[in-house]
Protein backbone atom coordinates (compact mmCIF):
# COMPACT_ATOMS: atom_id res chain seq x y z
CA UNK A 1 0.00 0.00 0.00
CA UNK A 2 1.22 3.24 -0.63
CA UNK A 3 1.24 3.95 3.62
CA UNK A 4 3.23 6.25 5.45
CA UNK A 5 6.15 3.42 5.61
CA UNK A 6 7.33 4.28 2.28
CA UNK A 7 9.47 6.90 3.03
CA UNK A 8 12.56 6.41 0.11
CA UNK A 9 12.68 9.58 -1.46
CA UNK A 10 10.68 11.94 0.95
CA UNK A 11 11.62 15.53 1.38
CA UNK A 12 10.92 17.80 4.48
CA UNK A 13 12.05 15.75 7.55
CA UNK A 14 15.20 17.46 8.49
CA UNK A 15 18.58 16.43 9.56
CA UNK A 16 19.68 13.27 10.65
CA UNK A 17 20.03 13.57 14.27
CA UNK A 18 22.61 10.64 15.53
CA UNK A 19 23.42 10.46 19.02
CA UNK A 20 27.10 10.29 20.35
CA UNK A 21 27.25 7.15 22.68
CA UNK A 22 23.56 6.42 22.14
CA UNK A 23 22.33 4.17 25.11
CA UNK A 24 20.16 0.67 23.45
CA UNK A 25 17.05 1.92 25.48
CA UNK A 26 15.65 6.08 25.82
CA UNK A 27 12.59 5.48 28.52
CA UNK A 28 12.34 2.54 30.93
CA UNK A 29 9.07 1.18 29.17
CA UNK A 30 10.89 0.72 25.99
CA UNK A 31 12.61 -2.28 26.72
CA UNK A 32 9.41 -3.81 27.88
CA UNK A 33 7.79 -2.74 24.83
CA UNK A 34 10.26 -4.56 22.13
CA UNK A 35 10.26 -7.72 24.45
CA UNK A 36 6.16 -7.85 24.10
CA UNK A 37 6.54 -7.47 20.23
CA UNK A 38 9.38 -9.89 19.93
CA UNK A 39 7.31 -12.74 22.13
CA UNK A 40 4.03 -12.56 20.68
CA UNK A 41 5.72 -12.78 17.53
CA UNK A 42 6.96 -16.13 18.67
CA UNK A 43 3.72 -17.45 19.44
CA UNK A 44 2.75 -17.90 15.92
CA UNK A 45 0.38 -15.68 15.40
CA UNK A 46 0.90 -13.55 12.31
CA UNK A 47 4.21 -13.79 10.01
CA UNK A 48 6.84 -11.48 9.55
CA UNK A 49 4.81 -9.78 6.61
CA UNK A 50 1.71 -9.08 8.43
CA UNK A 51 3.48 -7.78 11.38
CA UNK A 52 4.56 -5.08 9.04
CA UNK A 53 1.40 -4.80 7.55
CA UNK A 54 0.13 -3.81 10.99
CA UNK A 55 2.45 -1.12 11.03
CA UNK A 56 1.72 0.46 7.71
CA UNK A 57 -1.51 0.53 8.06
CA UNK A 58 -1.45 2.97 11.14
CA UNK A 59 -2.65 6.39 10.63
CA UNK A 60 0.19 8.37 8.94
CA UNK A 61 0.04 11.50 11.76
CA UNK A 62 0.25 8.37 14.18
CA UNK A 63 2.97 6.66 12.15
CA UNK A 64 5.20 9.82 11.75
CA UNK A 65 4.83 11.47 15.12
CA UNK A 66 5.28 8.27 17.01
CA UNK A 67 8.88 6.73 18.26
CA UNK A 68 10.31 4.05 17.44
CA UNK A 69 8.78 1.53 20.33
CA UNK A 70 5.60 3.77 20.38
CA UNK A 71 4.87 2.87 16.70
CA UNK A 72 5.73 -0.93 17.51
CA UNK A 73 3.53 -0.79 20.53
CA UNK A 74 0.47 0.61 18.37
CA UNK A 75 0.64 -1.60 15.71
CA UNK A 76 1.25 -4.80 17.88
CA UNK A 77 -1.62 -3.74 20.06
CA UNK A 78 -3.63 -3.35 16.77
CA UNK A 79 -3.04 -6.90 15.21
CA UNK A 80 -3.92 -8.04 19.06
CA UNK A 81 -7.34 -6.88 19.15
CA UNK A 82 -7.51 -7.94 15.49
CA UNK A 83 -6.90 -11.21 15.89
CA UNK A 84 -9.21 -11.43 19.07
CA UNK A 85 -6.16 -12.17 21.30
CA UNK A 86 -7.04 -9.47 23.47
CA UNK A 87 -10.59 -7.17 23.06
CA UNK A 88 -10.37 -3.13 22.83
CA UNK A 89 -11.81 -2.73 26.66
CA UNK A 90 -8.86 -5.31 27.99
CA UNK A 91 -6.38 -3.09 26.24
CA UNK A 92 -7.66 -0.18 28.62
CA UNK A 93 -8.12 -1.78 31.49
CA UNK A 94 -5.14 -4.17 31.38
CA UNK A 95 -7.02 -6.80 32.98
CA UNK A 96 -8.42 -10.00 31.17
CA UNK A 97 -12.22 -9.89 31.03
CA UNK A 98 -12.65 -12.95 28.30
CA UNK A 99 -10.55 -16.40 28.33
CA UNK A 100 -7.58 -16.51 26.16
CA UNK A 101 -7.89 -17.69 22.52
CA UNK A 102 -5.04 -21.12 22.03
CA UNK A 103 -1.87 -19.64 20.31
CA UNK A 104 0.62 -21.79 18.69
CA UNK A 105 3.60 -22.17 21.24
CA UNK A 106 4.49 -19.63 24.27
CA UNK A 107 8.13 -19.08 24.31
CA UNK A 108 9.62 -19.40 27.83
CA UNK A 109 13.15 -18.40 29.27
CA UNK A 110 14.83 -21.35 28.36
CA UNK A 111 13.63 -21.34 24.86
CA UNK A 112 14.67 -18.03 23.95
CA UNK A 113 18.18 -18.58 22.86
CA UNK A 114 17.89 -21.18 20.48
CA UNK A 115 14.89 -19.35 19.21
CA UNK A 116 16.90 -16.21 18.52
CA UNK A 117 20.36 -17.99 17.35
CA UNK A 118 18.14 -20.04 14.60
CA UNK A 119 16.15 -16.88 13.58
CA UNK A 120 13.46 -17.71 10.44
CA UNK A 121 15.27 -18.06 7.26
CA UNK A 122 13.31 -17.52 4.34
CA UNK A 123 14.95 -19.05 1.62
CA UNK A 124 12.91 -21.80 -0.25
CA UNK A 125 12.97 -24.51 -2.26
CA UNK A 126 12.36 -23.33 -6.35
CA UNK A 127 11.02 -25.82 -8.87
CA UNK A 128 10.92 -23.31 -11.81
CA UNK A 129 14.02 -21.29 -13.29
CA UNK A 130 15.39 -18.01 -12.69
CA UNK A 131 13.75 -15.30 -15.38
CA UNK A 132 16.46 -12.99 -15.10
CA UNK A 133 20.44 -13.26 -15.30
CA UNK A 134 23.00 -11.36 -13.72
CA UNK A 135 23.82 -8.10 -15.73
CA UNK A 136 20.51 -8.25 -17.61
CA UNK A 137 18.14 -5.20 -17.50
CA UNK A 138 15.01 -5.26 -15.83
CA UNK A 139 11.86 -2.89 -15.42
CA UNK A 140 10.05 -2.78 -12.60
CA UNK A 141 5.93 -2.82 -12.94
CA UNK A 142 4.26 0.37 -11.94
CA UNK A 143 1.87 -1.27 -9.08
CA UNK A 144 -0.01 0.27 -6.88
CA UNK A 145 -1.82 -2.41 -4.20
CA UNK A 146 -3.89 -2.04 -1.55
CA UNK A 147 -2.17 -4.76 0.50
CA UNK A 148 1.55 -5.07 1.28
CA UNK A 149 4.07 -4.86 -1.16
CA UNK A 150 7.95 -4.37 -0.38
CA UNK A 151 8.50 -2.36 -3.75
CA UNK A 152 8.45 1.19 -2.67
CA UNK A 153 7.11 3.75 -4.73
CA UNK A 154 9.80 5.41 -5.78
CA UNK A 155 11.59 2.66 -7.51
CA UNK A 156 8.04 1.36 -9.72
CA UNK A 157 8.47 2.01 -13.10
CA UNK A 158 11.69 2.24 -13.21
CA UNK A 159 14.75 0.51 -15.52
CA UNK A 160 17.77 -1.28 -13.43
CA UNK A 161 20.24 -4.11 -13.56
CA UNK A 162 20.29 -7.50 -12.04
CA UNK A 163 23.23 -7.60 -9.98
CA UNK A 164 22.72 -10.84 -7.66
CA UNK A 165 20.44 -13.68 -7.80
CA UNK A 166 19.52 -14.67 -4.13
CA UNK A 167 17.18 -17.80 -5.08
CA UNK A 168 14.01 -18.37 -4.01
CA UNK A 169 12.15 -15.89 -1.04
CA UNK A 170 8.91 -15.86 0.89
CA UNK A 171 6.63 -13.18 -1.66
CA UNK A 172 5.42 -10.80 1.27
CA UNK A 173 2.49 -9.75 -0.87
CA UNK A 174 1.00 -13.08 -0.72
CA UNK A 175 2.31 -13.92 2.81
CA UNK A 176 1.06 -10.43 4.25
CA UNK A 177 -2.48 -11.92 3.15
CA UNK A 178 -2.43 -14.88 4.71
CA UNK A 179 -2.45 -16.59 1.21
CA UNK A 180 0.90 -18.45 1.33
CA UNK A 181 4.57 -17.65 1.25
CA UNK A 182 4.09 -18.66 -2.48
CA UNK A 183 7.99 -18.36 -2.59
CA UNK A 184 9.40 -16.21 -5.85
CA UNK A 185 12.99 -15.89 -7.65
CA UNK A 186 14.69 -12.85 -5.41
CA UNK A 187 17.55 -10.16 -7.01
CA UNK A 188 19.05 -7.51 -5.99
CA UNK A 189 18.63 -4.77 -8.59
CA UNK A 190 20.85 -1.23 -9.09
CA UNK A 191 19.57 1.34 -10.43
CA UNK A 192 21.37 4.56 -11.17
CA UNK A 193 20.97 7.68 -9.41
CA UNK A 194 20.09 9.49 -13.06
CA UNK A 195 17.59 6.81 -13.30
CA UNK A 196 15.65 7.00 -10.10
CA UNK A 197 16.51 11.20 -9.01
CA UNK A 198 17.67 12.42 -12.85
CA UNK A 199 20.59 13.27 -11.12
CA UNK A 200 23.98 13.61 -12.66
CA UNK A 201 25.62 11.74 -9.97
CA UNK A 202 28.21 8.15 -10.11
CA UNK A 203 25.72 7.32 -7.50
CA UNK A 204 23.02 4.08 -7.31
CA UNK A 205 20.42 2.61 -5.47
CA UNK A 206 20.26 -1.20 -4.89
CA UNK A 207 17.15 -3.25 -3.90
CA UNK A 208 16.16 -6.53 -3.27
CA UNK A 209 13.01 -7.14 -5.63
CA UNK A 210 11.05 -10.39 -6.37
CA UNK A 211 10.28 -11.70 -9.63
CA UNK A 212 6.62 -10.78 -9.91
CA UNK A 213 7.91 -6.99 -9.56
CA UNK A 214 10.03 -7.18 -12.66
CA UNK A 215 9.35 -7.36 -16.46
CA UNK A 216 12.04 -7.37 -19.10
CA UNK A 217 13.57 -4.45 -20.77
CA UNK A 218 14.58 -4.35 -24.39
CA UNK B 1 -5.48 0.48 19.41
CA UNK B 2 -3.59 3.01 17.44
CA UNK B 3 -3.95 6.05 19.02
CA UNK B 4 -4.04 9.77 18.15
CA UNK B 5 0.04 10.12 18.35
CA UNK B 6 -0.18 12.71 21.54
CA UNK B 7 0.93 10.27 23.53
CA UNK B 8 4.79 11.18 23.93
CA UNK B 9 6.92 10.15 26.60
CA UNK B 10 7.91 12.96 28.86
CA UNK B 11 10.99 12.63 31.31
CA UNK B 12 9.90 9.55 33.92
CA UNK B 13 9.86 11.25 37.07
CA UNK B 14 7.73 9.45 39.87
CA UNK B 15 4.61 9.07 37.78
CA UNK B 16 5.01 6.80 34.64
CA UNK B 17 3.67 8.75 31.08
CA UNK B 18 0.75 7.59 29.50
CA UNK B 19 2.65 5.32 27.50
CA UNK B 20 4.58 3.83 29.60
CA UNK B 21 1.38 2.93 31.70
CA UNK B 22 -0.13 1.64 28.68
CA UNK B 23 3.10 -0.71 28.33
CA UNK B 24 2.83 -1.92 31.76
CA UNK B 25 -0.73 -2.76 31.19
CA UNK B 26 -0.13 -4.73 28.26
CA UNK B 27 2.10 -6.81 29.23
CA UNK B 28 -0.11 -7.71 32.82
CA UNK B 29 -2.52 -8.41 29.84
CA UNK B 30 -0.27 -10.76 28.13
CA UNK B 31 1.06 -12.24 31.09
CA UNK B 32 -2.58 -12.55 32.69
CA UNK B 33 -3.24 -14.38 29.11
CA UNK B 34 -0.73 -16.50 29.33
CA UNK B 35 0.54 -16.18 26.11
CA UNK B 36 4.02 -14.76 27.21
CA UNK B 37 6.04 -15.80 30.04
CA UNK B 38 7.40 -12.69 31.66
CA UNK B 39 10.76 -14.80 32.62
CA UNK B 40 10.80 -14.17 28.65
CA UNK B 41 10.77 -11.05 28.60
CA UNK B 42 13.65 -10.61 30.53
CA UNK B 43 16.07 -12.74 28.76
CA UNK B 44 15.06 -10.73 25.57
CA UNK B 45 15.75 -7.65 26.86
CA UNK B 46 19.10 -9.14 28.50
CA UNK B 47 20.25 -10.43 25.22
CA UNK B 48 20.15 -7.38 23.24
CA UNK B 49 21.25 -4.76 25.99
CA UNK B 50 24.38 -7.02 26.82
CA UNK B 51 24.75 -10.16 24.46
CA UNK B 52 24.43 -8.54 20.43
CA UNK B 53 26.24 -5.59 19.54
CA UNK B 54 28.33 -3.98 16.76
CA UNK B 55 31.42 -5.37 18.90
CA UNK B 56 30.55 -8.85 16.54
CA UNK B 57 30.74 -7.09 13.51
CA UNK B 58 33.94 -5.18 14.03
CA UNK B 59 35.05 -8.95 15.07
CA UNK B 60 34.19 -10.35 11.23
CA UNK B 61 35.87 -7.04 9.72
CA UNK B 62 38.88 -6.81 11.67
CA UNK B 63 38.69 -10.92 10.56
CA UNK B 64 38.54 -9.55 6.89
CA UNK B 65 40.66 -7.24 7.44
CA UNK B 66 43.61 -9.68 8.54
CA UNK B 67 42.42 -13.14 6.94
CA UNK B 68 42.46 -13.44 3.08
CA UNK B 69 40.67 -16.40 3.20
CA UNK B 70 38.32 -15.64 5.76
CA UNK B 71 37.53 -12.05 3.04
CA UNK B 72 36.52 -14.04 -0.03
CA UNK B 73 34.29 -16.74 2.07
CA UNK B 74 32.83 -13.63 3.03
CA UNK B 75 32.46 -12.24 -0.16
CA UNK B 76 31.26 -15.63 -1.45
CA UNK B 77 28.52 -16.58 1.82
CA UNK B 78 28.40 -14.48 4.17
CA UNK B 79 26.19 -15.76 6.07
CA UNK B 80 28.53 -19.20 6.56
CA UNK B 81 31.49 -17.43 6.86
CA UNK B 82 29.80 -14.54 10.11
CA UNK B 83 27.75 -17.69 11.58
CA UNK B 84 31.66 -19.81 11.86
CA UNK B 85 32.20 -16.56 14.22
CA UNK B 86 29.19 -17.83 16.33
CA UNK B 87 26.84 -15.09 14.76
CA UNK B 88 23.68 -16.62 13.47
CA UNK B 89 19.57 -16.31 13.58
CA UNK B 90 17.13 -13.15 13.81
CA UNK B 91 17.37 -10.66 11.38
CA UNK B 92 20.51 -12.21 10.35
CA UNK B 93 19.39 -15.61 7.99
CA UNK B 94 20.55 -13.99 5.08
CA UNK B 95 23.94 -11.63 5.22
CA UNK B 96 25.70 -10.17 2.18
CA UNK B 97 28.93 -8.26 3.25
CA UNK B 98 29.50 -5.07 1.17
CA UNK B 99 33.22 -4.41 0.53
CA UNK B 100 34.27 -0.82 0.12
CA UNK B 101 36.80 -0.17 -2.38
CA UNK B 102 38.47 2.97 -4.30
CA UNK B 103 35.78 2.69 -6.96
CA UNK B 104 32.51 2.25 -4.31
CA UNK B 105 31.44 3.31 -0.89
CA UNK B 106 28.12 1.12 0.28
CA UNK B 107 25.76 2.51 2.62
CA UNK B 108 22.95 0.76 4.19
CA UNK B 109 19.19 1.64 5.00
CA UNK B 110 15.55 0.08 5.09
CA UNK B 111 13.00 3.36 3.48
CA UNK B 112 10.16 0.39 4.62
CA UNK B 113 10.37 -0.38 8.12
CA UNK B 114 14.04 -0.62 10.05
CA UNK B 115 16.08 -4.06 8.96
CA UNK B 116 19.12 -3.85 10.28
CA UNK B 117 21.56 -7.15 10.66
CA UNK B 118 21.19 -7.90 14.67
CA UNK B 119 23.59 -10.41 14.63
CA UNK B 120 26.48 -8.49 13.76
CA UNK B 121 25.10 -5.00 14.90
CA UNK B 122 22.54 -5.24 17.39
CA UNK B 123 19.60 -3.01 17.46
CA UNK B 124 19.93 -0.54 15.40
CA UNK B 125 20.64 3.08 16.64
CA UNK B 126 17.30 5.78 16.72
CA UNK B 127 18.25 7.76 13.75
CA UNK B 128 18.22 4.66 11.59
CA UNK B 129 15.14 4.14 12.19
CA UNK B 130 13.91 7.31 12.18
CA UNK B 131 12.09 9.33 9.00
CA UNK B 132 15.29 11.84 7.85
CA UNK B 133 17.69 8.96 7.31
CA UNK B 134 15.07 6.75 6.03
CA UNK B 135 13.65 9.20 3.14
CA UNK B 136 17.19 10.77 2.58
CA UNK B 137 19.33 7.95 2.44
CA UNK B 138 18.09 7.01 -0.80
CA UNK B 139 17.84 10.55 -2.86
CA UNK B 140 20.22 12.65 -0.94
CA UNK B 141 22.79 10.12 0.18
CA UNK B 142 25.53 12.60 -0.08
CA UNK B 143 24.15 15.38 1.77
CA UNK B 144 23.15 12.35 4.61
CA UNK B 145 26.56 11.20 4.55
CA UNK B 146 28.30 14.97 5.19
CA UNK B 147 25.84 15.12 8.21
CA UNK B 148 28.09 12.47 9.71
CA UNK B 149 31.20 14.03 8.74
CA UNK B 150 31.72 11.84 6.02
CA UNK B 151 32.89 13.44 2.14
CA UNK B 152 33.31 10.74 -0.60
CA UNK B 153 35.45 11.64 -3.41
CA UNK B 154 32.90 12.91 -7.02
CA UNK B 155 34.51 10.09 -8.47
CA UNK B 156 33.51 7.34 -6.46
CA UNK B 157 30.20 5.86 -6.58
CA UNK B 158 28.16 5.37 -3.43
CA UNK B 159 25.61 2.60 -3.39
CA UNK B 160 23.14 2.82 -1.17
CA UNK B 161 21.33 -0.60 -0.47
CA UNK B 162 17.31 -0.56 0.64
CA UNK B 163 16.69 -3.86 2.47
CA UNK B 164 13.67 -4.36 0.94
CA UNK B 165 13.64 -8.13 1.60
CA UNK B 166 15.31 -10.42 4.32
CA UNK B 167 18.61 -10.10 3.14
CA UNK B 168 20.70 -8.11 5.41
CA UNK B 169 23.89 -6.09 5.04
CA UNK B 170 27.12 -5.68 6.40
CA UNK B 171 29.49 -3.01 4.93
CA UNK B 172 33.69 -3.89 5.27
CA UNK B 173 35.21 -0.38 5.57
CA UNK B 174 38.42 -0.04 3.94
CA UNK B 175 41.45 -0.94 6.60
CA UNK B 176 43.31 1.93 7.15
CA UNK B 177 46.74 2.46 6.48
CA UNK B 178 49.35 2.41 8.64
CA UNK B 179 47.53 -0.69 10.56
CA UNK B 180 50.22 -3.05 8.88
CA UNK B 181 50.88 -6.49 11.26
CA UNK B 182 47.99 -5.24 14.00
CA UNK B 183 46.51 -8.21 15.61
CA UNK B 184 42.95 -8.76 14.72
CA UNK B 185 41.97 -7.48 18.23
CA UNK B 186 43.68 -4.14 17.67
CA UNK B 187 41.95 -3.71 14.37
CA UNK B 188 38.22 -4.45 15.78
CA UNK B 189 39.01 -1.35 17.96
CA UNK B 190 39.08 0.91 14.85
CA UNK B 191 35.59 -0.66 13.70
CA UNK B 192 32.75 1.87 14.72
CA UNK B 193 29.16 0.86 14.08
CA UNK B 194 28.48 3.40 11.34
CA UNK B 195 31.18 2.18 9.86
CA UNK B 196 29.04 -0.74 9.19
CA UNK B 197 26.32 0.97 8.38
CA UNK B 198 28.17 2.65 5.70
CA UNK B 199 27.56 6.23 7.43
CA UNK B 200 31.08 6.42 8.82
CA UNK B 201 34.78 5.11 8.20
CA UNK B 202 37.04 3.38 10.44
CA UNK B 203 39.26 4.84 12.67
CA UNK B 204 42.44 5.80 11.89
CA UNK B 205 45.27 4.88 14.11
Amino acid sequence: MNGPHDMGGFQGFGPVMPEADEPVWHHDWEPRAFALVLAMGMTGSWNIDQARHARERLAPVSYWSSSYYEMRHYALVLQLIELGLITAMEEETGRQAVLPKPVKRVATAEMIPAILSSGSPYGRPSNTAAAFGVGEKVRTLNINPAGHTRLPRYARGHVGEIVTIHGCHAFPDSNAKGEGEDPQWLYTVRFTAKELWGKDAPDSVCLDLWEPYLEVFT
Amino acid sequence: MPHDGHHHDHDEGSELSPLALRVKALESLLVEKGYVDPEALDVLIDTYETKIGPRNGARVVAKAWADPEFAGWLKRDATAAIASLGYTGRQGEHMVALFNTPETHNMVVCTLCSCYPWPVLGLPPVWYKAMPYRSRAVIEPRQVLSEFGVSVPETREVRVWDSTAEVRYLVIPERPAGTEGWSEEQLAELVTRDSMIGTGLAKQP
